[in-house]
């Protein structure tokens, strides 16, 4: 396991031109091209918006307003994990082809979406910082350096998910019907709608901590959106270990099933 | 023997059947909690079955065997992409496997950034591949296309840009696997020489293929795989003769067992059709290509038993071009007959009539046939193209009307290393003479 994490350094470069070309292939053919990185997520946001702005105003209580603000901040990081662990727990499928023929990590395939996704969720920050400053709605710069390492902290555990999940679904295809329902009953579960501050969530308080994206959420959402203190911070620890130990788990498990790809693809 | 470059030494490969595996087991397995444990196979299909060999540095091996041998497992096995299941594969140097052409291609991206991706993946460097990239370009003859998408590539153009990148990975190790159908000849040429540079260089060559006629050419020695088992090892010319006898005995077997079951089904055909007395020759004539196999006639004379012998008078299905050929018919007249012809005529699988003659009108007045009999029209030298081809065998009366009639009944193989075409093969040889010169073929 150690030796196979050791190559998968030095097959960085294919890691990284495997991204790009995920990015090229993606719009090459589209009249907007790269420009529906930033479409998608601005519909999105925009709907939402007139919903729980017009439509269902929230309780003040909540602070959710501007409302776009707080539903990006928890949006963005969310469309980055559900997209990566859809596409990814597919990927040895998809890429069978390769993994019979060509000699290479296997693990490869699903963190190169992983990371292409990420790429779309950075480039999704910047439509962020517009509609902060359009709202004039400015997050604590103090606090923005934490910033990063919660994108780490959910980097880490989305890899680890997503080995997890591309390895079982070669065996048991039936995982990729039952991740779209999962993932649509988890996003409703977690706070990024509406707010965590609501009575009604603090009522379910202890249910929620269970909820691993209801942690990177709340982070994000007090980092970007919350003024105050990053109260959320105590847990970061808790986070960071839990990401680290899904990792982990996930690529023991794809280390013992490897073997068994080229076969079973 | 030098250090040898790739090793097998007891390799044993098992597929796993994964198959039929449902989402109950899955919701088993993740309750019972030993998700790992359940993933065993319930079917296993040996691919390989304890093969060893050695190629020595610097050598050309050629795998031979037909469909399903375990060519292909074994060269994956080497490739690294599958681990053996017992037994142990060495490797020195690097591996490039042409096993799947531009397998990591990806259509919507240009041609050029497949190379790099490509290159990478086969485990060249960034660098390594600007140093090469034009040569890569202009081995694949796509200078004017390497900037468009793979996907308006043509086939041919895709597999040779994969072969190319495949190529300049610069290995120690090279394994070819049926691949140099890829593209025209003048492409294939260019990569049986870009291999001689590799043979020159001394790397170490693995080529699996069913073109039996390379490995004698370009091989240092040749492995036989039969069913997962080896069959031999060693000089190309002496393992490939040793193939070649065992698929013909296969084929006459097959042969053999085909005539066996077209006598029972058109005897049982005259069974019932005797009594409706004579066919209409003309008929029988006008029909004649699109007759299907069949027996017909009324039963005067009757053909017992049809043979093909060999020069050392061997009973066979298998011939070689320009081999000598005995057509033998067993026959038997009930009462005395004296008006009787015998005719022999042979068809090719296209159902044309290569040849026919019958002893009439080669001048053998019929005189008496009592009894059994036997006929042979012996071909000195049967100067047939490679193909299958079909008998037809008759006795009937000097006016066309059939006694025994069997139509495409027998069926013979004719086999040639020389790949030319058309029907027959006429004796010659090539003269040249003037400012032409030609060399060996490699």
């Amino acid at each position: 396991m150690w030796h196979n994490l050791a190559t998968l350094l030095r097959y960085r470069g294919l890691i990284q031109s495997l991204v790009a070309r995920e990015l090229k292939a993606r719009y090459r053919g589209s009249v907007l091209g790269f420009f529906w990185s930033f479409v998608n997520p601005l519909l999105l946001i925009s709907i939402y918006s007139f919903v729980f702005a017009v439509i269902m105003p929230a309780d003040p209580k909540a602070q959710t307003s501007p409302v776009a603000v707080f539903m990006f901040s928890g949006l963005l990081p969310w469309t980055w994990f559900s997209a990566s662990l859809l596409e990814g727990s597919s990927a040895l499928i998809s890429g069978g082809n390769l993994i019979k023929k060509v000699l290479f990590p296997a693990e490869i395939l699903p963190i190169v979406t992983v990371l292409s996704n990420m790429v779309h969720f950075v480039l999704g920050l910047l439509i962020l910082a517009g509609f902060m400053v359009w709202n004039q709605h400015y997050p604590d710069w103090n606090e923005l350096g934490w910033f990063p390492v919660v994108v780490l902290i959910q980097l880490i555990f989305t890899v680890g998910l997503v080995l997890l999940l591309s390895a079982l679904t070669v065996h048991f295809r039936d995982l990729r019907d039952l991740l779209g329902n999962v993932l649509t009953f988890w996003f409703f579960a977690t706070p990024i709608i509406y707010s965590y501050k609501m009575d009604t969530v603090a009522g379910f308080i202890g249910y929620f901590r269970w909820n691993p994206f209801f942690h990177l959420a709340v982070s994000y959402q007090e980092i970007l959106f919350f003024t105050g203190e990053f109260g959320h911070l105590k847990w970061l620890p808790v986070m960071a270990a839990g990401s680290i130990l899904t990792f982990f788990a996930g690529y023991w498990l794809f280390d013992r099933l490897r073997d068994s790809f080229a076969e079973a693809v | 023997m030098a250090t040898p470059a790739i090793s097998l030494t007891n390799v044993t490969k098992l597929y796993k059947r994964y198959g039929g595996r449902q989402f109950a087991t899955l919701k088993s397995a993740l309750l019972s909690g030993d998700l790992v444990k359940k993933l065993r196979p319930e079917e296993t299909f040996q691919a390989l079955k304890n093969v060893s060999f050695d190629v020595a540095k610097g050598q050309t091996m050629g795998v031979i065997g037909r469909n399903g041998s375990g060519k292909s497992t074994a060269l994956k096995l080497i490739a690294g992409i599958t681990k053996p299941t017992s037994g142990v594969v060495a490797v020195k140097g690097r591996i490039s496997a042409l096993i799947e052409l531009g397998a990591g291609f990806h259509p919507e991206i240009s041609g050029r950034e497949n190379v790099f991706i490509n290159g990478i993946m086969l485990g060249m460097t960034k660098r390594e591949i600007q140093q090469r990239f034009d040569e890569i370009v202009e081995f694949a003859e796509l200078t004017e296309f390497i900037d468009a998408p793979v996907k308006t590539y043509s086939s041919g153009m895709y597999m040779r840009l994969g072969f190319a990148v495949a190529i300049h990975v610069d290995p120690d190790v090279l394994l070819v696997d049926e691949v140099l159908a890829v593209g025209d000849e003048g492409f294939t040429h260019k990569c049986l020489d870009k291999f001689g540079e590799f043979k020159r260089r001394n790397k170490t060559i693995l080529l699996v293929t069913h073109s039996l006629g390379l490995v004698e050419r370009f091989c240092d020695e040749a492995v036989w795989l039969d069913h997962g088992d080896k069959r031999g090892q060693g000089d190309p010319t002496r393992v490939v003769g040793a193939y070649m006898t065992d698929v013909e005995r296969q084929e006459e077997q097959l042969l053999a067992a085909g005539d066996a079951k077209a006598k029972v089904d058109a005897g049982e055909s005259t069974a019932s059709a005797k009594p409706t007395g004579p066919v209409d020759a003309g008929e029988i004539a006008a029909d004649m290509s699109r007759a299907t196999e069949g027996r017909w006639g009324s039963g005067g004379v009757e053909i017992t038993q049809v043979t093909l012998q060999n020069d050392h008078g061997e009973t066979t299905h298998i011939f070689h071009t320009g081999e000598p050929v005995t057509v033998k018919l067993n026959v038997r007249a009930s009462k005395p007959v004296k008006d009787f012809v015998f005719g022999v005529a042979i068809f090719n699988a296209e159902g044309v009539c290569v040849y026919g003659t019958n002893t009439d009108i080669e001048d053998h007045q019929s005189d008496t046939l009592d009894g059994a009999a036997e006929i042979a029209l012996v071909i000195d030298a049967l100067d047939l193209v490679e193909g299958t081809y079909k008998l037809d065998v008759a006795a009937h009366k000097l006016d066309g009307a059939p006694y025994d009639y069997h139509r495409l009944l027998y069926t013979f193989r004719m086999k040639s290393r020389i790949k030319d075409v058309g029907i027959y093969r006429p004796k010659h040889s090539w003269k040249f003479d003037g400012g032409v010169k030609f060399r060996l073929k490699t």
